[in-house]
């Protein structure tokens, strides 16, 4: 809509002659001066150019729909109202049937946690037909670390739904639907999200999965603020993607160590430190997510997974819908399991923290099931 | 040389000046055919120049019946006016205190956190809020949500929704006891049914959607509160060129002030968080820069203070500084449970 051209837009002959004389073509040019800019450019009064801004605007600006009629549309048309249930009774009672479609949800956690147990889980679970609750569809596997493995996949499916796998061409069929791109810079993936947008169109594809976002944009040689800009792009780019395939999107993000550059606090807060501080200090673990602030923003759902005391726990740390939730979890053949599905509800900044403790011990018991 | 600022073509202004015509004076006495012939155009457009003129120099002398620069309102009038603004209540009562009521309307009020703090959360609440009806203190209005992110969830608005006519009906049941047929006829779908979403891809939209609400608001009178949720989203992302970033978004903010006096309404823009390099220090900031932070008229930060959510107003004309402790509850923005909790022991 952006990028409508002017001359398809009904306006008075004169004033779109002008336009395209003084090299005017879409909608985005005319949109982004001011109205005396369009007036010193295009040599024209005032309520003429504000004519044709309004008549452009028109037609640019999106149409709008009732919130009642966006719900009863959305439980019409999509796969129960536009969520997709992960399995884990616990976390789609949470979020309200499952991971939302149309929007980024987040999976942030330390290395060997088990985010890529879950984005496997989670493809297999994708392409599964729809009376074992599945979105039968393709899904779309970016695979930047290389941790992508084919043999745990079907053994995962062999333990959780034995009986679609024992079939040799069902599990053909299973996972012949998720396509899996290795690509080794930001550049390839670049060009694979616009190739992805096209069979997106298609409506094959039922789920994107990018693990990890992190490693992508880790690898590249700018730093800081160049960093920032690069991704924005991306970030854009996946949200529409989302946005108009209604698909759920799900990407892993890694962490890293606080550093002092980290801020925490407004300007007006920073008088009140010698009293605040004390009680904060504990709840500030070592480990934030990568990415930044800005990524942190752009994503709807955030799950965090942490291991603490020897546990480990996925907390729903952003969602517009659930509470600040955490379940313990564990990581069997068949894939992640919740322990428990009653969450524990945590209190204030808390669910944000990351935690890393007891961790080894856990990474080393059960690792034969895992390769 | 007043004819600069007269709203006609560059070339006119320009033909103007070569023919001598400096001020607005000079054009006082001249006829539309011997403007005309002077300038070389035709006659109608010599004739909308005069007209343009006299319209300017109208609104500069000075008139003893009404006041002395037309379009001006005293002090003492504004004071009946604002004292008879409604407010948008937040359904937290720490929270509606510090803000003087609620949301103010006519005004632009930006709110700015940190993810998750439930900036979306109090967006989808002030839309639901707007709705109830006058005899509850309300607007009874209806609600635009513009989304940029897409992060408005209907399951969660439809709970907001129904969580705000029970807490009516209790109020209902509270205060008029004798009547005991007193139901709320309002259901969670007439709420959202009277919430207009626009969901928002580029930048481009934005500002022809801002546009575009002019002729919207005339045709939807009922409108009283515009949510922007988030105002910033889309301006992050592509602009290299800052200083046109700076023009747009003023432009953007002084069309939605406009659009809130003229329709009497309250705008809510919802904002990101960067950081900012200060003093040696990092420190959170909200995001769009310091041009930006001029253009609204109130502020409101909200921020983890300990294990709660606070809001701190940030600026504003008429209230003073002050933060105070709300949460987001399965109902929606609520009083912070501390609090209710220092109530129950008085």
């Amino acid at each position: 809509m952006a990028n409508k051209l002017i001359s398809e837009i009904p306006l008075p002959k004169s004033i779109a002659n002008v336009f395209s004389a003084r090299n005017i073509s879409t909608a985005k040019d005319a949109l982004t001066l001011t109205e005396f800019e369009l007036m010193e450019l295009l040599d024209v009064g005032l309520t003429e150019v504000r004519s044709a801004l309004s008549q452009i605007s028109e037609i640019v600006a999106p149409p709008y729909q009732t919130a009642l009629s966006l719900m009863e549309q959305r439980f019409q048309n999509e796969h129960l109202g536009g969520h997709f249930p992960t399995g884990l009774k616990g976390l789609d009672a949470a979020l309200c049937g499952g991971i939302p479609f149309g929007v980024l949800t987040e999976l942030v956690g330390p290395a060997g946690i088990g985010k890529t147990q879950f984005c496997l889980k989670l493809s297999l679970l994708a392409s599964l037909p729809t009376n074992y609750g599945g979105l039968d569809g393709r899904v779309i596997y970016i695979d930047v670390e290389s941790k992508f493995s084919s043999r745990r996949l079907l053994e995962i499916g062999l333990r959780s739904f034995p009986e679609i796998f024992q079939m040799k061409e069902m599990a053909q069929e299973m996972a012949g639907r998720i396509l899996v791109l290795r690509p080794t810079s930001l550049a390839e993936f670049t060009q694979s999200l616009e190739q992805i947008k096209v069979s997106l169109l298609q409506k094959q594809v039922k789920m994107l999965v990018i693990d990890s976002m992190a490693a992508l944009v880790s690898g590249e040689p700018e730093q800081g603020a160049r960093r920032q800009q690069t991704l924005s792009w991306h970030i854009s780019f996946i949200k529409s993607l989302a946005e108009f395939s209604r698909i759920p999107v799900v990407v892993t993000n890694q962490v890293r160590s606080r550093n002092h550059d980290d801020a925490s606090r407004y300007s007006f807060q920073v008088q009140s430190r010698d009293g605040a501080i004390g009680t904060t200090m504990q709840y500030d673990s070592h480990l934030v997510a990568a990415l930044g602030i800005q990524w942190a923003h752009a994503v709807t759902t955030r799950l965090v997974l942490e291991a603490k005391s020897g546990e480990r726990f996925i907390k729903v740390a952003k969602s517009p819908i659930s509470p600040p939730l955490a379940f313990p979890f564990h990581i069997t053949s068949s894939g992640i399991s919740l322990l428990s599905d009653d969450g524990k509800e945590v209190m204030g900044p808390e669910i944000n923290a990351i935690h890393c403790q007891g961790h080894n011990e856990i990474i080393n018991f059960g690792m034969e099931g895992l390769h | 040389m007043e004819i600069w600022r007269l709203p006609i073509s560059a070339s006119q202004r320009g033909k103007l000046i070569s023919a001598g015509y400096t001020s607005l004076s000079s054009l006082s006495s001249i006829s539309s055919s011997d403007l005309a012939r002077e300038l070389n155009v035709s006659e109608s457009e010599a004739m909308n120049i005069l007209k343009v003129a006299s319209h300017s120099r109208g609104s500069e002398t000075s008139n003893a019946s009404c006041s002395i620069v037309e379009g001006a309102q005293s002090a003492w009038d504004m004071l009946h006016d604002e004292e008879s603004l409604m407010h948008i209540t937040t359904s937290s009562a720490d929270l509606d205190n510090i803000l003087g009521g609620g949301i103010h309307c006519k005004e632009v009020t930006e709110i700015g956190g940190v993810p998750g703090i439930g900036k979306t959360q109090l967006g989808i609440q002030i839309a639901v809020n707007v709705q109830i009806p006058n005899d509850f203190g309300g607007l009874g209005g209806k609600a635009i949500y513009i989304d940029t992110e897409g992060s408005f969830m209907v399951e969660r608005a439809f709970q907001i929704a129904e969580a705000c006519i029970e807490d009516m009906s209790e109020y209902n049941r509270f205060l008029r006891k004798d009547f005991q047929e007193c139901k709320i006829k309002m259901q969670p779908q007439d709420i959202l049914e009277n919430i207009f979403y626009f969901r928002i891809c580029s930048y481009t939209e934005q500002i022809a959607l801002i546009n575009y609400l002019d002729k919207f608001l005339s045709e939807h009178k009922d409108v009283k509160v515009i949510v922007v949720d988030s105002v910033t989203f889309h301006f992050r992302q592509d602009f290299d060129d800052m200083a046109l970033r700076t023009r747009v978004l003023s432009g953007m903010a002084l069309k939605l002030m406009n659009l809130a006096k003229r329709f009497s309404l309250a705008v809510v823009l919802l904002n990101q968080v960067t950081t900012k390099h200060t003093e040696a220090s990092f420190q959170l900031a909200l995001a769009l820069g310091d041009s930006w932070s001029h253009t609204c008229t109130n502020r409101i930060v909200l921020y983890w203070n300990g294990n709660e959510r606070y809001a701190y107003i940030d600026k504003s004309p008429s209230l003073r500084s002050a933060s105070a402790a709300y949460s987001v509850t399965a109902r929606g923005i609520r009083n912070s449970s501390s609090s209710c909790k220092r109530i129950k022991m008085m």
